[in-house]
């Protein structure tokens, strides 16, 4: 396989997950905004979404103010956003193009009929009302992309790349989200009351992260609870978005890799490391040892690894 | 020649009886219902764009990725024709890869005076770095497109040969494969030749010009500019359908002489290179010192002996307009016979005698650009307006040598399907060829069509679209 043949994969499902996520994010953004909260500016939910995907900067460059329409637009449809879900699409479908060989056609039509589909929106058309449908049309169409490389996809390299970009890009955008938020996680923000601020504030890293109802299972008496969320979106293996989770996969991703090409590389250590740090680690001790610095050197660390694996594999 | 109103009717005999390949499918036509066309046009559209199957648009700002469009209505041509067809195309391939082989080394075409020497020598299209050099089997053009109009029963032209990157052939595959999709019923009445056996000869051509052909397995790979070229997709698809790699030129590298790419493992060493860029951009050392998009060094590589380079740099001279008037003494010099096929009768504005009548007739002839190509810079007399004619007549007299003229030829007619139902508009026909260990020749090939009333230019960057080519087996 070309060096950029693995490239390519690596970045078709790192730049999907991406835009999965940001739309995620104006999701939980929305639903805050249109929930009427004690205490609160309506901006606070848009700069949530702004600041999870990194581009609050950018956006506060370009626009006077923080409202739905401006937000929508710069997340979802703005040009020049290097985050906006609009060119994530369409770098995930460049790179999809630049393997077209060595992708099935079903993942190839999933791509393409959804960046097709995307472009002929209007963004004017998308107004307070449409918004939930068109992003939950994002959102299952980022859903049948994954199914479609899931269920035709060939177990070799390609597959392997493939899932090292999707996890990559998962585990750092979950990371991402926590650090920008980790004042609200800090365990003494547990004594607050019912309608605080920071209630509302785990329940959107919850929601951003897909693990609402799921973190009623893990913790049965379901209560919201900074430690125990922390725990659940860093520790808990059976998150699907949890750095341990991630890791683990990666691992065994990398491990897979060795073993097809018959030869260890530098990338598998770091990868290892990485996931074994994360299942000896106590949430307390990452608390001792501080929750902000924690997830600061785990985003280093991650990419680290993303790019170890590009020199391993003469990603061009 | 020029009339419209006397255009040849592939379909309709002048009585308005269908012509024998025709007979069936007229019927068929006659008995569907009105929308029935318009329906399968859109199926077809769909399938096009969900597979991806565009083409890039220079210069449009927003969506730069078109359908090229396409009609359901095919263009049949008998056993017979297409025998004769197939005798002119070898005869012709043939010839122009002696041509070259002749320019490159002893030059006894220039030496007899049958060609002026400057034309050759001082042509853009001639690489001075190929002489003396003999690639594998002495072919040149290993793939050729020879670009063909039809205007009576009898009389075919050879409009153009492409023997540098020719396109399309990816839309003669799916075309078909639209065809049987849309119509199953069609292909049980006619006895087509079929045409899916393409990419496996063209990569049996490809592995026959090898450096070493008696390795066991070739290693070869298909060079494409990349994502953002017209025929990107036609890249890929040739690329999956042989089993190679769809490769850039920042994917292989040259070390020793010899041509590797970069893999996630260790570098693997190429044999044949399927180039889809042209010679300009191949090699920054050699040519173009700007190129992004060739590979350093190729060219030493090649000139060694440890890659083959398909088509081979340098044969564009072999399709260069200026020399295009001249292949029918190309073929009788190297063949020893008459040309099968005929040549459009062509004035070359360089000389004084052709530029003073082609000034004098600008209204009724057709004007090309020697180096154009796509059908742009040209100029179809009886359709231009007085202005276009005057413009046109200023950049003519200011430049000649960069222009050639020919007859406007009445280019035949298929039935198309249009708004008002089905209609004749005009054709063209490429038929692909491949020369390695033998000459190959799909039969069939792409039909362009142009799709507006009493339109000569079938480009699809002017609006024309492709049919499906069906030669029909004895």
């Amino acid at each position: 396989m070309l060096g950029r043949t693995a490239s390519s994969l690596f970045w078709m499902s790192r730049y999907h997950e991406r835009a999965q996520n940001v739309a995620r994010l104006l999701e939980v953004a929305y639903r805050g905004a249109m929930m009427s909260h004690r205490g609160q500016e309506h901006g606070t939910h848009w700069t949530f979404a702004l600041t999870c995907s990194g581009c609050d900067a950018d956006f506060s460059e370009k626009y006077d103010e923080l409202n739905i329409r401006n937000v929508t637009v710069f997340l979802m449809f703005s040009k020049e956003n290097p985050v906006s879900v609009r060119n994530s699409l369409e770098l995930a479908r460049n790179n999809a193009r630049a393997v077209r060989t060595g992708i099935t056609a079903e993942l190839w039509e999933a791509i393409n009929t959804t960046w097709i589909e995307f472009i002929e929106v209007n963004p004017q058309t998308i107004t307070q009302e449409r918004l939930p449908d068109f992003l939950a049309w994002v959102n299952q169409r980022a859903h049948l992309f994954r199914g479609a490389l899931l269920n035709t996809i060939l177990r070799d390299d390609g597959y392997f790349f493939s899932q090292m970009g999707n996890f990559v890009e998962r585990t750092d955008n979950t990371a991402r989200i926590l650090n920008t938020q980790y004042w609200a996680l800090l365990p003494d923000s547990d004594i607050v009351d019912d309608g605080s601020m920071e209630r509302y504030q785990w329940s959107a890293i919850l929601r951003a992260l897909s693990g609402r109802r799921s973190y009623r299972f893990a913790y049965p008496n379901a209560r919201l609870k900074a430690f125990n969320i922390a725990e659940f979106l860093i520790l808990r293996k059976e998150m699907p978005r949890s750095l341990a989770h991630c890791y683990n996969w990666i691992a065994d991703t990398a491990e897979e890799l060795a073993q097809f090409y018959s030869s260890r590389e530098p990338s598998l250590d770091l990868a290892k490391e990485i996931a074994s740090g994360l299942s000896e680690k106590q949430m307390r001790e990452i608390y001792h040892d501080g929750l902000h610095d924690f997830l600061t050197d785990f985003i280093g660390k991650n990419n680290q690894f993303a790019l170890q694996l590009s020199k391993d594999y003469n990603f061009a | 020649m020029a009339d419209d109103r006397t255009f040849f009717n592939e379909m309709l005999d002048d009585a308005g009886g269908a012509r024998s390949p025709y007979s069936r499918l007229a019927t068929w036509l006659e008995d569907k219902p009105a929308n029935f066309l318009t329906k399968k046009s859109r199926d077809a559209e769909m399938v096009f764009r969900r597979l991806g199957i565009t083409f890039a648009v220079y210069g449009a700002q927003e969506a730069t990725e078109r359908l090229i469009p396409f009609d359901p209505i095919p263009r049949i041509i008998s056993a017979s024709e297409w025998r004769r067809l197939s005798a002119g195309i070898d005869q012709r391939v043939r010839a122009l890869n002696a041509f070259m082989h002749d320019i490159y080394h002893r030059q006894e075409i220039l030496r007899a005076g049958r060609i002026p020497a400057d034309l050759i020598l001082q042509n853009e299209a001639f690489l001075p770095e190929m002489a003396g050099f003999t690639p594998a089997r002495k072919v040149y053009a290993h793939i050729i497109g020879t670009d063909l109009v039809r205007v009576s029963e009898n009389e075919f032209y050879v409009l153009e040969d492409n023997t540098r990157t020719p396109s399309g052939v990816s839309y003669m595959m799916e075309n078909r494969e639209t065809m049987m999709r849309l119509f199953p019923e069609l292909f049980q009445t006619h006895r087509v030749a079929p045409v899916e056996q393409y990419p496996e000869l063209l990569r049996r051509t490809l592995e026959s010009v090898a450096p070493d052909p008696s390795k066991s397995a070739q290693t070869i790979v298909l060079l494409t500019p990349g994502i953002y070229n017209s025929a990107y997709f036609e890249h890929a698809f040739l690329a999956d359908s042989m089993g190679v790699e769809l490769v850039e030129g920042r994917d292989l590298f040259v070390d020793a002489g010899k041509v590797f790419m970069r893999t996630t493992r260790e570098p693997e060493q190429v044999d044949v290179i399927y180039r889809r860029i042209d010679d300009a951009f191949l090699d920054p050392l050699t040519f173009n010192p700007d190129s992004m998009l060739g590979v350093p060094g190729l060219f030493d590589a090649y000139r060694a002996g440890n890659v083959t380079i398909c088509n081979a740099p340098g044969t564009g001279i072999a399709d260069d307009k200026a020399i295009y008037a001249y292949v029918p003494d190309i073929i009788e010099f190297y063949t020893g016979q008459k040309p099968i096929l005929k040549n459009v009768p062509t004035w070359n504005c360089s000389r004084a005698d052709d530029l003073a009548y082609v000034l004098d007739n600008l209204e009724k002839i057709v004007v090309k650009e020697v180096h154009g190509s796509g059908g742009y810079g040209m100029l179809i007399g009886p359709t231009a307006s007085k202005r276009e004619i005057a413009e046109f007549r200023k950049v003519l007299e200011a430049t000649p040598s960069n222009y050639i003229a020919q007859p406007t030829l009445a280019l035949s007619a298929c039935p198309t399907h249009v708004a008002s139902g089905v209609a004749p508009r005009h054709v063209d026909l490429r038929p692909f060829v491949l020369i390695g260990d033998q000459v190959r020749i799909t039969p069939g090939g792409l039909t362009r069509v142009a799709l507006k009333k009493g339109s000569l230019v079938v480009n699809s960057s002017q609006g024309g679209g492709t049919k499906d080519t069906w030669v029909l087996e004895d």
